[in-house]
């Protein structure tokens, strides 16, 4: 009796002529997140990938990984036995005695999508369900909440029986949607709106923009950490550090006090649109959500979103501070985010940043400074690192 | 990059005596020291020796030496020690303001559980107001903690005089700083914590000096090493660096002492005739340098420094939103813009005049740089 990890497809059945190309995407990304892990064979039918591990697969970790890839609706961990209900009969009471001896209620689920198999559904659970009451006594059927479910599943390879699925993380395959572009700092937003984004199929890269000395190097690692639980759920990815203080300072020394903090936006946008260009994105990813701060009011938001033609994608747009928290949470960024070597740099955050900036205006102050040096010099010297889970 | 490492109140290098013996100890001597065979005893003869060579340098007898895993175990067995096994005698304790979190933070937990706590304050040296100690010691007060050299600035405190003014409380020292800088000859305590670390030891091994037949109240539990009061494996490797240690710091400690007096002033010096705008926090140490450069945070200082490998500590540690200042400074009257622009050079003998001469240049150019962008 072999266990096998069946994966159900979310969105991407519901997809036309395409569905292909995700599928395929899917499977990659799959094969991709495991290799490591040890061997497996894979395959895909009927709207599911079935994985039957090797010998030395850790199949507890294997599930932990496949939780956390995109495009999976349910992760399923099931045992496979031939399309004869005898060999069912013998894999229900070799595998699931204990929990079956453990539980008080059960119920008994089947699910044909081979049409060949002579039995309906009902009249597999009818049998199955029987042959579970007469060699566990003390067991009684509760259709409405039983202790276990024992599914059975007939498809076209074979017989699957298990006693449920897993959420899995649902979306889309990353890399079935374009590559984009994630502002990455150290807070609890951007790593939320990076995950939002990959969950849409959506392959990142992302920069990040560092003011050493007005921030330290454990600012940088912690960035980096935050990247690394990204690169969970996208797979790996180039994270691009920025080395930002010179222009920071100029910015500083040139530009009206009151528009330090939206000039200082407009300059990012800028760069990372060149980094976008040149990594073949498509988009810009921010953790930006309407009026957080002064440069998240909508004026600042437009004046910003100005200063590059690529689109914005900011995924926690219409969240509350509390939502963002409970999603970073839930996908394990929040404890990295809240460490506490935040930045150095209140040199550089006006008392009263201004919140409702003109575009015309900023343009007109923007002009002391030289753009495209900047720009270039600060592309020019990035410091690439390879993100791996 | 030539490393300069200005940080030695943090930490500081072990000797290369001492790098050798403790891989000579993992290689050769790893047998357990509590152990019945002659590879154990071979081990602990070894121990014993060093905690000899320990002792010696304390002033101590070697059985009034126990081995800790450094100053923050010590300070906690000591303090936590003698108050649960005196606090019938009273339960009035002293400390001052400017100690470590170590010993700090355990009298604001024996102040929750029914200790009436004093904290001593200190003038703005960074000298501990010595007549309020003497005015708060009562008939009921068991124990009188004052460290002898501030972590901070450097500054060393008179804790030789606290026995004239109480002769019942037991007293004890965090000697952690002081230790490799001072003669522990004329030092009449009865408590003394010091870590290996701070003298060109390794981490993770430090001492408890108990004197006067001191009872001390298990803090942990365990197979009943050091007279049951700290048990757990010895820390043979530790240990031996530790004694090694002690032994190469105190074969000519006035030398040493003046040595580091000397790099001090000539930093201090070359300090005041390159930049303005300079304050000195606390009286002269031995071996600590705590500065002010007015409109540079001491953060960003230190980051720019260690960009040309040059180590240096603050006192206070800032993000975007506020600054956390020293308490130690605080403590000392200090302004909060002075105290937020603190940085603190502290020195070893491993350190030169050549090394102050190049760290000065830099310091000075970097001064001059940050004051450029000031918060307006």
């Amino acid at each position: 009796m072999k266990q096998i990890i069946l994966l159900k497809l979310g969105e991407i059945v519901l997809k036309g002529l395409n569905r292909r190309s995700f599928e395929k995407r899917l499977m990659k990304n799959v094969r991709h997140s495991l290799k490591h892990l040890g061997g497996f064979d894979m395959k895909f039918a009927q709207s599911t990938i079935y994985i039957t591990p090797d010998m030395d697969m850790d199949i507890d970790r294997t599930v932990e990984l496949l939780k956390k890839i995109f495009g999976v609706a349910s992760v399923v961990r099931a045992y496979e036995t031939q399309k004869d209900l005898e060999c069912v009969k013998k894999l229900v009471t070799d595998i699931f005695a204990n929990d079956l001896l453990k539980a008080k209620t059960f119920k008994c689920a089947a699910k044909r999508s081979d049409k060949q198999f002579p039995m309906k559904s009902p009249e597999i659970c009818a049998l199955i369900g029987e042959y579970i009451l007469d060699n566990f006594p003390d067991l009684t059927v509760n259709v409405e909440n039983p202790d276990i479910i024992i599914n059975i599943e007939i498809r076209d390879y074979g017989a699957y029986v298990h006693t449920g699925k897993i959420q899995g993380a649902g979306g889309m395959p990353v890399g079935s949607n374009g590559k984009a572009t994630l502002l990455l700092s150290g807070g609890i937003d951007s790593p939320v709106a990076g995950y939002m984004t990959a969950k849409r199929g959506v392959e990142l890269n992302a920069v990040h923009f560092y003011s050493h000395p007005y921030t330290s190097e454990r600012a940088k690692d912690k960035v980096i950490e935050l990247a690394k639980i990204i690169a969970q759920y996208t797979g790996p990815f180039n994270l691009h550090i920025v080395h930002f203080t010179k222009p920071q300072l100029e910015i500083y020394e040139k530009c009206p006090d009151d528009e330090l903090t939206v000039i200082m936006r407009r300059v990012m946008m800028k760069i990372t649109e060149k980094i976008a260009i040149d990594t073949n994105s498509i988009a810009l990813v921010t953790g930006e959500s309407i009026g957080q701060v002064a440069s998240q009011t909508l004026e600042s938001l437009g004046v910003t979103d100005a200063a590059t033609a690529l689109p914005v994608i900011r995924p926690l747009i219409g969240m509350d501070k509390e939502e963002i928290v409970t999603v970073a949470h839930k996908i394990g960024t929040f404890n990295t985010s809240i460490l506490p070597y935040e930045d150095c740099c209140t040199v550089f955050v006006p008392k009263h940043p201004k919140t409702k900036p003109k575009l015309e205006d900023i343009l007109k102050s923007e002009q002391v400074l030289d753009m495209n040096n900047i720009i270039d010099e600060c592309t020019n010297n990035l410091e690439t690192i390879y993100i791996q889970p | 990059m030539t490393t300069i490492y200005f940080d030695n109140c943090a930490t500081t290098r072990p000797y290369d005596e001492v790098q050798d013996i403790v891989l000579q100890t993992m290689s050769c001597n790893y047998a357990n020291p509590s152990a019945l065979h002659s590879a154990g005893i071979a081990s602990e003869r070894l121990i014993n020796e060093a905690r000899k060579k320990i002792a010696s340098t304390l002033h101590c007898n070697a059985d009034e030496l126990i081995f800790t895993s450094g100053g923050t175990e010590s300070d906690n067995i000591a303090i936590l020690g003698v108050t649960n096994s005196y606090s019938k005698k009273g339960k009035h304790i002293i400390t001052s303001a400017i100690e470590h979190h170590a010993v700090l933070d355990c009298f604001k937990y024996l102040e929750t559980i029914g200790f009436e706590v004093t904290y001593v304050g200190v003038d703005k040296n960074g000298i501990i107001d010595f007549e309020e100690l003497k005015n708060s010691v009562r008939d009921d007060t068991i124990l009188i903690s004052i460290m002898l050299c501030n972590n901070e600035t450097g500054v060393f405190q008179p804790v030789e005089k606290i026995r004239s003014v109480s002769k019942n409380a037991i007293i004890h020292t965090d000697a952690v700083q002081a230790y490799g800088k001072y003669d522990f000859s004329g030092l009449d305590v009865d408590l003394i914590s010091v870590s290996g670390h701070k003298i060109h030891a390794p981490k993770g091994i430090g001492a408890l000096v108990v004197k006067n037949k001191v009872k001390l109240s298990n803090v942990s539990f365990g197979g009943g090493q050091e007279a049951g009061i700290r048990s757990g494996t010895y820390n043979t490797e530790g240990i031996l660096g530790f004694g090694k240690a002690a032994e190469i710091t105190y074969n000519d400690l006035q030398k040493s002492i003046s040595y580091l007096n000397n790099l001090c002033s000539y930093f201090k010096d070359l300090i005041l005739s390159k930049i303005p705008d300079v304050k000195f926090n606390g009286q002269d140490s031995v071996n600590v340098v705590s500065v002010a450069f007015s409109g540079v945070r001491g953060e960003v200082l230190l980051h720019t420094l260690e960009e040309k490998g040059i180590y240096v500590s603050t006192g206070s540690a800032c993000n975007s939103k506020s600054t956390k200042i020293s308490y130690v400074l605080k403590a000392m009257g200090i302004e909060h813009s002075v105290a937020e622009s603190s940085v603190r050079i502290s020195f070893s003998t491993f350190n030169t005049k050549e090394e102050i001469d190049y760290a000065v240049e830099v310091i000075a150019e970097s001064v001059a740089f940050l004051r450029k962008f000031t918060r307006r």
